[in-house]
């Protein structure tokens, strides 16, 4: 009875039915991947093509938003900690939370409105066009040359942004600092070391790897599978952007609470 | 007597309860050029695709230089796949990559040919098809007929033993129409390929075709040469073919 009840909301439901053959679709995607990415020939000079356009492509976004997050944090934050009387935490608070959580996640987001859209729109584009079945029948891969080469590009690129990102901040909050004390640069910078532990760099850094995978994956998935010309090349490139931001929310909540339990 | 180095036997192909092809059996003889007929859906391409394993039929064997595609792995498939070209309606191109890269994607990837050997293939390549000069243009550079040129240059590179042409000339003017299926034509002759073309453009036929199929409703409707398709009395191939045949008939020199 309660299953006919679940079948009978997933049938009268269009989004909910597309959720879960997304979630299917991009599972099985995600194993052509695995199942691709050891087998030769691996295409190095299309990962480092992607590596760079992907990067500077987001470069200017990024370097903006990384600033700003800093500047904004420490210049919220001030006021209550003073209330408090810990105004000496504020190095401390800003680095621990750009490190931790607001670097990367910021910075995935951005990149995925960035790049999972361009993905999306590109692929969908040959897809229309015929270009992948063009690929295809010059006896190419067309998966590993056009997907997999993007996957590992978006995984490995991310954390190279995040950690520009975080560099970034930290430099914005010191300048808010300044709007508020007159503070010595190497005492902000030993305040924030001291605050950092290893467990803050490596779960921060390392899930950025995991965002990666999504921006590449999801893009390249709803690109791939595109289908009724411009209509679906626009569906798969907006569609792209949403599942892969959500997708990124879901996963940093796990992995904090998977973090959480390991180090804690 | 020559042999058949298509064969298709009993291929059925639906989308959900459409039947496209119906228990469609063809022979394809080496080094002929066969044209395939028929209205808008009635699974020209579809079979197209079938033959160089694009798409899959739910019924039936495809066999290609006495092997059944739809037994063989990935890398036996791929392997066939270099000995056959398809010429895509929308050409195709990549839209990223330069008429020389364009060019080049085949031959880096599936041979093991020099810069130079490659540089040399490109340029005979594109002295085929006349377009030495756009070596160096991006696809969104050229016209549709240009396009068509360079995506029949890429499919020839590889100097295929098979070559599938898809519209070839749709949306062209009659001039280039001309062209392009000459084009077809002087590469049978020169590579010695076999062709399937499919098209709806009696000009393109009239010049290329050495023998005629025609598809309707899922099923080979007619089978044979031009002339006696021109003079069928069947009443659906008469009110297909009979006023552009006029107008073929009446204004060049290619009958």
């Amino acid at each position: 009875m309660k299953s006919r009840g679940l079948e009978h909301i997933v049938r009268r439901s269009p989004t909910l039915t597309e959720f879960f053959l997304t979630v299917a679709g991009l599972s099985t995607f995600s194993l052509a991947f695995f199942r691709s990415v050891f087998v030769p020939p691996y295409e190095f000079g299309e990962i480092k093509k992607h590596m760079d356009e992907l990067g500077f492509k987001t470069l200017p976004i990024v370097t903006v938003t990384g600033f700003i997050i800093g500047l904004v944090l420490a210049m919220q934050s001030q006021p209550v900690l003073v209330r408090f009387g810990a105004e000496s935490f504020l190095p401390a608070m800003v680095s621990l939370s750009v490190v931790r959580e607001l670097g990367p996640v910021l910075t995935a987001i951005i990149f995925a409105g960035r790049v999972s859209s361009g993905i999306g729109a590109e692929l969908g584009s040959m897809r229309v066009t015929e270009q992948i079945d063009a690929m295809e029948v010059s006896a190419v891969n067309p998966f590993k040359f056009l997907v997999v080469t993007r996957i590992l590009a978006c995984t490995l690129i991310l954390p190279i942004l995040t950690a520009y990102v975080i560099f970034l901040a930290l430099i914005g909050g010191y300048l808010a600092m300044l709007l508020f004390q007159d503070m010595n640069f190497q005492y902000y910078i030993n305040s924030v070391f001291r605050a950092l532990e290893f467990t803050d760099y490596v779960p921060g850094i390392a899930k950025t790897f995991f965002f990666g995978f999504i921006v590449g994956a999801v893009g390249s998935y709803k690109g791939y599978t595109a289908s009724n010309g411009t209509v679906g090349v626009g569906k798969a490139s907006t569609s792209s952007v949403v599942a892969s931001s959500l997708l990124i929310l879901l996963v940093d909540m796990v992995l904090v609470k998977v973090t959480l339990w390991l180090w804690a | 007597m020559a042999m058949g180095i298509i064969e298709i036997k009993d291929v059925s192909k639906s989308f959900d309860d459409f039947v496209v092809l119906d228990q469609v059996s063809l022979d394809i003889v080496e080094g002929d050029n066969l044209v395939i007929f028929g209205r808008s859906g009635t699974g020209k391409s579809v079979l197209l695709k079938c033959i160089v394993g694009l798409m899959q039929p739910d019924e039936g064997d495809i066999i290609i230089e006495g092997k059944n595609i739809l037994s063989l792995s990935e890398y036996e498939l791929n392997e066939l796949r270099k000995e056959i070209g398809f010429l895509f309606q929308g050409s195709a191109l990549y839209d990223s990559m330069s008429v020389k890269e364009n060019l080049e994607f085949p031959l880096i990837r599936n041979f093991k040919f020099t810069q130079q050997e490659r540089d040399e293939k490109i340029i005979n390549a594109l002295r085929k098809v006349s377009l030495e000069d756009a070596i160096n243009k991006m696809p969104a550079e050229l016209s549709g007929g240009m396009k068509k040129r360079i995506g029949l240059a890429r499919t020839i590179i590889t100097e295929p033993r098979i070559i599938l042409y898809d519209e070839p000339t749709t949306g062209l003017d009659p001039i280039t129409t001309k062209e392009i299926s000459q084009l077809i034509v002087d590469l049978q002759k020169d590579l010695k390929v076999t062709a399937v073309v499919v098209t709806h453009d009696l000009i393109c036929a009239k010049i290329v075709a050495d023998h005629a199929v025609v598809l309707r409703d899922g099923k080979i409707r007619f089978q044979g040469n031009l002339n006696e398709l021109s003079s069928s009395e069947d009443k659906f191939l008469k009110n297909f073919f009979s006023t552009d045949f006029v107008e073929v008939n009446n204004g060049n020199n290619y009958g």
